[in-house]
């Protein structure tokens, strides 16, 4: 008499709970690993200290009470967009890619774990840490730089949502961007010029209203100028919006960009996504 | 030609539906298993049955099909034409419920591993409806020690074990060992080995690739041998090569050299032997299962010069 096995059937809603799992698993992963945290969770830190420091002596305008503008605070908005591209679109691009030529998806696509849990781990990770970055961006931004963040409830409730859509979306289009490199090793030299480009010409490290406006038109088929410019309407006094294309926040336009590219995302991952590269 | 190729495809096509229908207890059916890489023909019609509760061996030189057919059973690779039927299910349309009676270890892992052995053990173990235990199978893979050691800082034996341990963990009705002992010391060969002979005690159906003939021979029932994508033999594993293969060597040493002579009366050579005294260097072996298979091998080779590929 020889045993027999059986498997029982797998439980109904895992795969959110699942997911949940899947996300501290995945931030656990994130805070171990010395250059993501380096390179994406602190980087638009750096930069807001380091453009505080070169442009100290700059004329960034006055706001409503005549208080001038510094440099920390013109480049805050700038740099929680930024932060949103870099944790959402570039740190998982390039570690979808790797985990694709490590073997990670292999295995992960071997066992019973959905897909989609993956992608709720993988965006999970995204928002957490993002969320972390954004509010030591805050902390540092006023406690060093003496930045006065709004108090205006409905400012707040803009951060909210431009935040959520904005990491959704990058972190969504990261999963997409994820089957582009060929090779774990290549995908920072193939994601790496798109960010850097986007983010140039998205109003992040220049002013937004100094390019020509061929490129200002350029950049607004994509989603970063978007997320820039809803951060700026929460952060910069209101009556800097008169440099703003059309001389409005438009925030209406923010959604509508930023809405139109998630679900070009949603529909490339679901196109594209593959745990592994079959008879490669 | 071409016609009388697929008419032989229709027709094993439909001796797999036949085989699958009265055999409910193979667990993996395979029937004349193609697979194509652009001009390449990586497996040439392999067939083959897996019954529930066997360890079968999957044997054969580097590049001779192994991992590609190992790899089409767990649903990485789609086949080029044939059949496959792997619990009953189509590996091709394999679902997460599918893959949750399984237990795959690959061949080559290369991730990061940010986590501690106890940590991934605990993540995999959720995917599953019935897991074992963490720290039965740590104890089982003899990682006690590592357990809270991150799976980048172990060495490339222990990694191996982790991959056996998350192969396991999920309390799998098949098996799929992919070069299982790569890396391992003795030591932990032979503790690999009892691990395999308990699960097989408790049930599992396992299907291994392995390059060391002795593992083979120790834990499997039967095997099948692949050389240029073909089976070019399958059986138990102390019949497999048919019996003029296994016939006993007596060696001994002599005034003319070294002598040879295959017999299946080796007591008998041995006592005429001993009418002239005691010879030297007197040994009597019996084929090992790495003796058959060189010679299966070598043989299959030899034939493939003779008659080159088209």
């Amino acid at each position: 008499m020889t045993a027999t096995l059986t498997t029982p059937p797998l439980s109904g809603g895992r795969t959110i709970l699942l997911g949940l799992s899947r996300i501290r698993y995945e931030v656990r992963g994130y805070f171990r690993q010395a250059d993501s945290i380096f390179f994406t969770f602190l980087f638009p830190l750096l930069f807001l200290a380091l453009f505080s420091v070169i442009f100290s002596k700059g004329n960034f305008g006055k706001d409503a009470s005549g208080h001038a503008v510094t440099a920390a605070g013109y480049y805050l908005p700038a740099m929680l967009a930024a932060g949103l591209l870099l944790s959402g679109l570039q740190n998982m691009a390039i570690d979808i890619a790797g985990e694709k030529s490590d073997g990670t998806l292999k295995r992960l696509g071997g066992s019973p774990l959905p897909v989609f849990s993956y992608f709720i781990g993988k965006i999970g990770n995204v928002l957490v840490t993002g969320l972390a970055q954004a509010a030591l961006l805050f902390v540092v931004a006023a406690l060093a730089f003496g930045v006065n963040l709004p108090t205006d409830p409905a400012k707040w409730l803009t951060f909210a949502w431009v935040f959520l859509l904005g990491v959704t979306t990058c972190a969504i289009l990261g999963i997409a961007l994820s089957a582009l490199p060929r090779t774990g090793k290549s995908a920072v030299a193939v994601i790496i010029p798109i960010t850097l480009i986007l983010q140039f010409i998205s109003g992040v490290y220049i002013q937004f209203s100094v390019l020509p406006a061929w490129l200002q038109n350029f950049a607004s088929i994509f989603p970063l100028k978007w997320l820039a410019q809803g951060m700026r309407s929460v952060f910069l006094p209101d009556a800097f919006k008169a440099v703003e294309q059309g001389h409005t926040w438009n925030l209406t336009g923010v959604l509508i960009a930023t809405l139109i590219w998630l679900v070009v995302g949603l529909i490339l991952c679901r196109v594209t996504f593959r745990w592994i590269r079959k008879d490669s | 030609m071409r016609a009388s190729v697929e008419r032989r495809l229709a027709r094993n096509g439909a001796a797999a539906h036949h085989v699958r229908m009265t055999d409910s207890e193979a667990v993996v059916a395979v029937r004349d298993l193609r697979k194509t890489y652009g001009s390449f023909l990586a497996l040439d019609g392999v067939s083959f049955d897996i019954q529930r509760g066997e360890t079968f061996a999957l044997l054969g030189p580097n590049g001779a099909g192994k991992s590609t057919t190992i790899e089409i059973l767990e649903g990485y690779r789609d086949r080029t034409s044939g059949e496959a039927s792997v619990l009953g299910i189509d590996p091709h349309h394999g679902g997460v419920a599918w893959k949750a009676r399984l237990g795959i270890v690959l061949q080559n892992t290369g991730e990061q591993g940010n986590v501690t052995v106890t940590e991934q053990l605990t993540e995999f173990a959720r995917y599953y409806s019935n897991p074992r235990s963490v720290a039965e199978v740590i104890a089982a893979v003899g990682l006690e020690e590592k357990e809270k050691t991150l799976i980048r800082k172990l060495s490339g034996g222990q990694r191996r074990r982790v991959d056996v341990a998350l192969g396991i963990i999920g309390r799998p009705e098949l098996l799929f060992l992919d070069e299982p002992t790569t890396g391992f010391d003795p030591e932990a060969r032979r503790s690999f080995w009892d691990l395999v002979r308990k699960l097989k005690s408790e049930g599992t159906t396992i299907l291994l690739t392995t390059h060391y003939l002795d593992e083979a021979a120790q834990l499997s029932d039967r095997a099948g041998i692949i050389a240029g994508g073909k089976l070019i033999e399958i059986g138990k594993i102390d019949e497999i090569g048919g019996a003029d293969a296994r016939i006993p060597i007596v060696r001994w040493t002599d005034a003319k050299g070294a002598q040879e002579r295959r017999t299946n009366e080796p007591g008998k050579v041995v006592a005429d032997l001993m009418k002239s005294g005691e010879p030297k260097n007197l040994e009597i072996v019996r084929p090992s299962l790495e003796d058959v298979y060189l010679n299966l091998v070598e043989a299959y080779e030899a034939k493939e010069e003779l008659e080159p590929v088209r």
